[in-house]
């Protein structure tokens, strides 16, 4: 393939939204006729990458943005994702980003339709549609509505679309997430045949086994940095993984392997927690996991095997619809959040601005915001009060700047989640669930956060601690639960675990040498 | 959705099928509804009032309500995009008002209805541009359009100006005779032309296309290339131009201009459109289902005149009531959907 011109180079990508830098330095080339996956964690930088080469992000629009991309060799710059289509890059976004209240036929040629005497020529119109479903045998009625159908269709039907745009380079971002066995393999068969055409595809996808099935060649990103690009049937699948986890290196062995003695476990005592068969349809199949009083239980796993799945049901955000819920030794039936805290179950969100702090509120609110609402609106907390939470949560949690007043908005990622963490903590949870704690902070801000978790356990709460990074969730778990494709397949005592062990079971969902 | 069985009856369920998943969808039920209730309203009418369902009744729903078509017009290519144009009974008031006012300074109509047309449209751009470009709320943005329209009709005069243009008043009166005792106005004919105009731009055009897109989901539209920017203000400058059309139908209907008129005539609109049939949160709707909906008004003001003792403030209620219904059978069908 080397002497080839590339179809996609794109140099030194650098992108950067407030607060985060979402890609550094990155580069990613792709040649005509191959399938390219682009691998990584949430957060690695993957949409961000492929939005800077779709058009939806301009690259020289902000100060610290730069990088350049070629097209065949000659510079582009695209205005619009209108402008990347006209220059054959096509894309089927993660989320079918179709138009479900138009007909099939119109979602397939949109802004695209044949004319006729100035207006659209429906027939047409429906015709070639009809072309383009049977190319990937897909029989449907081109004049219903998108809506009327199932993901998995909607999903072939954004990829008939694509096809359409007689493409240089096709996106396929996560195209088999709502796809069945039958119609992945559907799918495959059509990403080999517009391989054969010349179609550089660049698929995105979290199954590892689809991965290896598929693609020629792969690139592994990670906070968004280049970790390398490497042909597939050249990487072991464990080198894999590990490269898109990562390790983190020796700033952190300042904090030693702190585990706490579990307060339980041996013996015949109650759970804290204990979940019997709990599953969800659609999200996790059955889950058996018991937290005890002081217990830090780490939930490791790669991204979408079932990790948050879980932390929302048992904190009472999604509700399940198989086993139960059991906390001190009697069912609860959680409705809601709010009644999940009255037992003592805090959930802090791996989705830290969507669904964690107020970036508007200053860092006093965000700090007493929960122990607000669980006393009732009508109970105000004083003044005096609020400002003596947040000047001592500050301070413990060392938030910088150490200013009550400060918009969160502008506090780093880091700072952020310890205004997080205090919020939750000033409602002094029983069991609290860490999503992601540490995702995209700095190496500082995380070692004072898993310091913060050690404390914690120390003084009787017990801890969920979900991350993908294995180090930290060895450093601090004295149980790891591991999960793969939306089951828990693993429940050990981390005593004699490394990180090649762990990662063995993330990679092939059995326990082999280190089962205990 | 269908049902295949191989006896005699599958013709009648295959049938029966057909006609209650077109009801149940969210794209035809509301207007099919429509098309029944006026039906129905038009079958209570004809039934308590002789010659209720005649030619000259039928018509004059129409010229009564010419201007009215031409705001819901205008009102169905807001809302499909999902936004909401509350200005265009006070642009209608202000068309009024410039055409009085110019008419009795001694311009010529052939001047005057173009200007006023061009007029409304760039306020219709100016606040398209406010919505887009600054990210306004349309209900914010074109609250305060409505605000400053009604604002320019006292400018120019406090009183009611009366118009005695010749080209205008016989524009106004002639009438358009079908034979027998039935007529029409021109405003009729300039109505039904706008909605032509109209479904064939939402229909057969790609500019129409984009606004559904958009009604159906902008960031959707936009990653599918399709001009979404270009289109969200067109649409209010396509609102623009309807209310200042709409206030010429209206000074040919009363031959005057009042800075008071009109108040609350964007709420007919809005209620035709969405007894109509259109969604309010956008992509879903027809032209034809907006006429129908300012029909069924019509006709219930119609029977509330012919009843004679009632107030027509019943009107209003009634107006009322089956908003309230549309809207939550509107909730049902998308849910179900969903």
């Amino acid at each position: 393939m080397n002497g080839q011109v590339p179809v996609v180079e794109m140099t030194n990508i650098s992108i950067s939204f407030p607060g985060v830098k979402a890609l550094d330095e990155v580069s990613f080339r792709m040649f005509p006729g191959e399938v390219h996956s682009l691998l990584g964690e949430n957060g690695a930088g993957k949409s961000t990458l492929i939005k800077a080469l779709t058009g939806v992000y301009q690259i020289d629009s902000g100060p610290t943005d730069s990088g350049e991309i070629l097209l065949a060799g000659s510079r582009v710059s695209f205005a619009g994702p209108a402008q990347a289509q006209n220059a054959g890059i096509s894309t089927v976004y993660q989320e079918v980003n179709l138009l479900g209240n138009l007909s099939v036929a119109e979602n397939i040629m949109l802004g695209r339709e044949p004319r006729r005497f100035g207006g659209i020529d429906w027939r047409a119109t429906r015709r070639r549609a009809l072309e383009l479903l049977g190319g990937l045998h897909l029989d449907i009625d081109p004049g219903s509505l998108l809506g009327s159908h199932s993901l998995a269709v909607q999903q072939l039907v954004a990829i008939a679309r694509a096809i359409d745009v007689h493409a240089k380079v096709l996106i396929l971002d996560e195209p088999t997430s709502s796809l069945d066995a039958d119609e992945v393999a559907e799918l495959f068969r059509v990403i080999r045949e517009l391989k054969a055409e010349g179609v550089a595809i660049l698929f995105v996808s979290h199954f590892l086994d689809q991965v290896y099935e598929i693609s020629d060649r792969l690139t592994v990103l990670r906070n968004g940095k280049l970790v390398g690009e490497y042909r597939t049937d050249e990487i072991l699948r464990l080198d894999l993984v590990q490269k898109m986890i990562g390790k983190e290196l020796a700033i952190l062995d300042a904090l030693e392997r702190r585990i706490v003695e579990p307060g339980g476990g041996e013996g015949d005592e109650v759970p804290l927690l204990a979940a019997r068969a709990l599953g969800r349809k659609g999200s996790i199949a059955p889950v058996d996991l018991r937290v005890y009083t002081g217990e830090v239980v780490g939930l490791a796993g790669l991204l979408g095997s079932g990790r948050t799945e879980l932390a929302r049901i048992l904190s009472g955000i999604d509700r399940p619809d198989s086993g139960e819920l059991v906390i001190d030794g009697t069912p609860h039936r959680f409705r809601t959040p709010r009644s999940a805290l009255a037992r003592g179950v805090a959930y802090s969100s791996e989705n830290r601005r969507a669904e964690g702090i107020v970036e508007d509120l200053t860092v006093r609110d965000n700090i007493v915001l929960a122990l607000q609402a669980d006393r009732g609106w009508f109970h105000p907390i004083s003044r005096k009060r609020r400002d003596e939470l947040a000047v001592s949560y500050i301070q413990a949690l060392n938030i910088r700047p150490a200013n009550p007043d400060a918009i969160v908005r502008n506090l780093s990622g880091g700072n952020q989640q310890k205004v997080l963490l205090a919020r939750w903590l000033a409602v002094a949870p029983r069991l609290l669930i860490l999503d992601e704690p540490t995702r995209g902070i700095d190496v500082g801000a995380k070692a004072e956060i898993q310091k913060l978790v050690v404390n914690l356990a120390e003084n009787g709460m017990s801890v969920l601690f979900i991350s993908a990074e294995l180090e930290e969730v060895l450093r601090l778990s004295s149980r790891i639960a591991i999960m793969r494709d939306r089951r828990l397949v693993a429940d050990i005592v981390n005593d004699d675990l490394t990180v090649d062990s762990l990662l063995a079971i993330i990679a092939d969902g059995e326990l082999t040498a280190v089962a205990r | 959705m269908s049902i295949d069985t191989s006896s005699a009856p599958v013709a009648g369920r295959r049938l029966f099928g057909r006609v209650s998943s077109a009801f149940t969808s969210p794209k035809y039920g509301p207007v099919l509804v429509t098309l029944v209730l006026l039906i129905a309203v038009f079958a209570i009418g004809g039934s308590r009032y002789r010659g209720f369902v005649s030619g000259p009744v039928i018509l004059n729903l129409f010229v009564d309500n010419a201007y009215l078509i031409v705001l819901a017009v205008g009102m169905t290519f807001v809302i499909l995009t999902g936004g909401i144009d509350l200005s265009v009974g006070a642009v209608l008031a202000l068309s009024t008002m410039i055409a009085a006012s110019l008419l009795q300074s001694g311009w010529s109509a052939s001047v005057v209805i173009p200007l006023i047309l061009v007029l409304t449209s760039v306020l219709g751009l100016l606040v398209g541009l406010m919505i887009h470009v600054f990210k306004i709320q349309p209900f914010i943005a074109t609250l305060a359009a409505m605000f400053l329209a009604r604002g320019l009709c006292y400018v120019i005069s406090k009183d009611s100006i009366s118009i005695t243009d010749p080209v205008f008043v016989s524009l106004a009166q002639t009438r358009i005779s079908l034979g027998g005792r039935m007529s029409i106005t021109a405003s009729v004919v300039i109505a039904l032309l706008v909605v032509l105009v109209a479904f064939l731009v939402l229909h057969y055009s790609r500019l129409g296309r984009t606004v559904y897109a958009i009604g159906g989901g902008e960031q959707s539209g936009m990653l599918m290339g399709l001009p979404v920017a270009r289109t969200k203000v067109l649409v209010y400058v396509i609102s623009g131009f309807c209310s200042g059309l709409a206030g010429v139908l209206f000074t040919f209907y009363t031959l005057s201009g009042y800075s008071l008129t009109a108040v609350g005539t964007e709420l007919d609109a809005i209620a035709a459109v969405v007894i109509g049939g259109t969604l309010l949160t956008g992509g879903y709707g027809f032209v034809l289902g907006s006429v129908l909906g300012v029909l069924v008004l019509g006709t219930i003001q119609t029977i509330i005149t012919f009843e004679g003792t009632l107030s027509s403030w019943w009107t209003r209620i009634f107006i009322g009531g089956l908003l309230l219904v549309f809207i939550v059978l509107q909730k049902v069908l998308t849910a179900r959907r969903r």
